[in-house]
């Protein structure tokens, strides 16, 4: 019986991932500019990537393999949105603009300083 | 059930290896290219268990531990040399003004 | 399915290497490379070719990237547009790629049990290793003992190749003057605490590779890299002078020798015991003992002067881009 809710859990939880990666995947292609193809990398990133490791996990049984899939998913959980944030502040530093954002008018000097860093 | 997961991962790949081709920004391929890494985590672990042996994870786990350092170096490159050929001062007071 | 995974993953790797063929803008193309590297780790994974799968991820995911990066920050970031005739080499690798296709046709069938390199060397390894090295991991039986003499040739190709980084390189190393040095990063606060947290974790991972190989799938190669990226991100993020404090230069050129000495240094102490070089059964006192002795120091030689050959190209590379205003870029 625990055999069996396990099972069914565990296969909860990939499709639920492969759901969600999917899911990211498509809005990486789709969304219209960069900053908001940030939010489904997000997806794919943290909550996907964290149900399939949920899923393989309970297939695994308590073994090494668990305790590396733990790992997996405790380093992804640091270092991906980590890499993210990098990406977005490099972005946003170097004066790329969102595409559909009302943008507040700013000071003349600073937004030539923008134009000569891109 | 594996492989449907595998097959979902497969995808979201060719996906993720379509935006790194269209671009356009620069910083658009960077985060293709760490999805896709990610997502390459997550295909060798269930490759893993679709083949039975789910012995070979190291691999995936390296990748989890090093492919944002890739990312930072991108950040780097891009925060202090897309300045083009900038005179020092202003690359310093750029770096100031963003610290504040 | 795993048919599907491998059809998939080799369409990937085409559609990359022709993506990176097709651009000209040099940032994608190190973006494509990262991504081929993953791909091929991933196929090499399906193949179970997990050593070197391991390898191609530790360089790919490591230090490639920096490095292509670095390399990228003192050249053009545009590929320079040809002048020439495209005719002449485009007939002339048409016609290689079909001698070479021609050539796979002699070639016996991918798998096949009854191909000349299943025959002969490969049954008396599987055969032997258990009981004359006694360890679970063929692999590195066959790198480190059997065909040790092999790998200290490529652990003195890699040498040779730091050496010559640095030989073109050091001469224009920039030292960082007063006026130029900005902390790294220092306003980064997420990517500081970090990288602070998983130094640790990496280094241990290095560690684990480096002395699992018998084991599990790792090594010298692998474990030097790793290392190696451990200090690069410490560099990345806090400065190269920073790390330069923790590794100094001369330290890491110094453990650059060090590692080709030690494994040839092995391999002679066999010669006082009337042996052939690097033959390690009389370094224990039985012979498989004496195997995993040599195995761990071989081992150890290897990880020690990749890890420096990295450091030490990375330093060089860092070290020495036109002033804008960091030390690093």
């Amino acid at each position: 019986m625990i055999a069996l809710l396990v099972e069914a859990a565990s296969w909860t939880f990939l499709l639920l991932g492969a759901f969600l990666v999917l899911v990211g995947a498509l809005g990486l292609v789709r969304m219209p500019d960069f900053y908001t193809r940030l939010h489904p990398a997000g997806i794919t990133d943290s909550l996907g990537a964290d149900f399939i490791l949920t899923g393989l996990v309970l297939q695994a049984g308590f073994s090494l393999v668990t305790v590396k899939l733990f790992l997996i998913g405790a380093f992804l959980f640091f270092t991906s949105p980590t890499s993210t944030h990098a990406i977005a502040n490099a972005a946003l530093v170097a004066g790329l603009k969102p595409r559909h954002a009302v943008v507040p008018p700013r000071p003349p000097e600073k937004a030539t300083q923008d134009e000569e860093a891109r | 059930m594996f492989a449907a997961t595998a097959i979902a991962l497969l995808v979201a790949m060719v996906l993720a290896l379509v935006r790194l081709y269209a671009g356009p920004s620069l910083y658009d391929r960077v985060l293709a290219a760490n999805s896709f890494g990610t997502k390459t985590v997550l295909l060798i672990a269930v490759m893993g268990f679709l083949t039975g042996r789910p012995d070979f994870l190291d691999i995936a786990l390296l990748y989890a531990l090093l492919n944002f350092i890739g990312t930072i170096a991108v950040l780097k490159f891009f925060r202090y040399r897309s300045l083009g050929d900038a005179v020092e001062e202003k690359a310093a007071s750029r770096n100031k003004e963003a610290s504040q | 399915m795993e048919s599907v995974i491998n059809m998939a993953l080799l369409v990937f790797l085409a559609g990359t290497a022709f993506a990176i063929l097709r651009r000209t803008t040099l940032f994608s193309v190190v973006m494509l490379s990262g991504v081929f590297s993953l791909v091929s780790a991933a196929l090499l994974v399906h193949l179970d070719a997990v050593d070197v799968a391991f390898t191609e991820a530790a360089v790919g995911a490591g230090v490639s990237t920096v490095l292509m990066l670095s390399t990228l920050a003192l050249t053009a970031r545009h590929e320079a547009p040809g002048t020439r005739s495209r005719a002449i080499p485009l007939i002339v690798v048409f016609l290689t790629g079909l001698a070479l296709v021609y050539g796979t046709l002699d070639m016996p069938r991918f798998g096949d049990p009854s191909a000349p390199v299943h025959q002969h060397v490969a049954p008396r390894y599987i055969s032997a290793t258990a009981h004359e090295i006694g360890m679970p991991n063929i692999v590195t039986a066959v790198l480190a003992s059997y065909r040790g003499f092999d790998t200290l040739g490529e652990v003195t190709v890699i040498f040779t190749a730091g050496i010559a980084v640095l030989l073109l390189l050091a001469g224009t190393i920039r030292e960082p003057t007063t006026a130029t040095k900005i902390t790294a990063m220092e306003h980064h606060l997420v990517l500081r605490v970090v990288t602070k947290v998983l130094i640790g974790p990496i280094l241990l991972f290095a560690l684990y590779v480096q002395f699992h190989g018998d084991y599990g799938p790792g090594g010298g190669f692998q474990a030097g890299v790793i290392f190696a990226a451990a200090f690069i991100i410490y560099a990345l993020v806090f400065g190269l002078e920073t790390a330069g404090n923790a590794l100094p230069g001369r330290a890491v050129r110094i453990l650059l020798a060090l590692g080709v000495l030690i494994y040839s240094g092995t391999g002679v102490v066999s010669f006082f015991f009337n042996k052939n070089f690097l033959d390690y059964s009389v370094l224990g006192a039985t012979a498989q003992a004496g195997q995993h002795i040599g195995i761990i120091l071989v081992e150890f030689g290897v990880g020690m002067t990749v890890a420096a050959v990295m450091v030490s190209t990375f330093y060089a590379f860092a070290g020495q881009n036109p002033p804008i205003g960091d030390e690093e870029w």
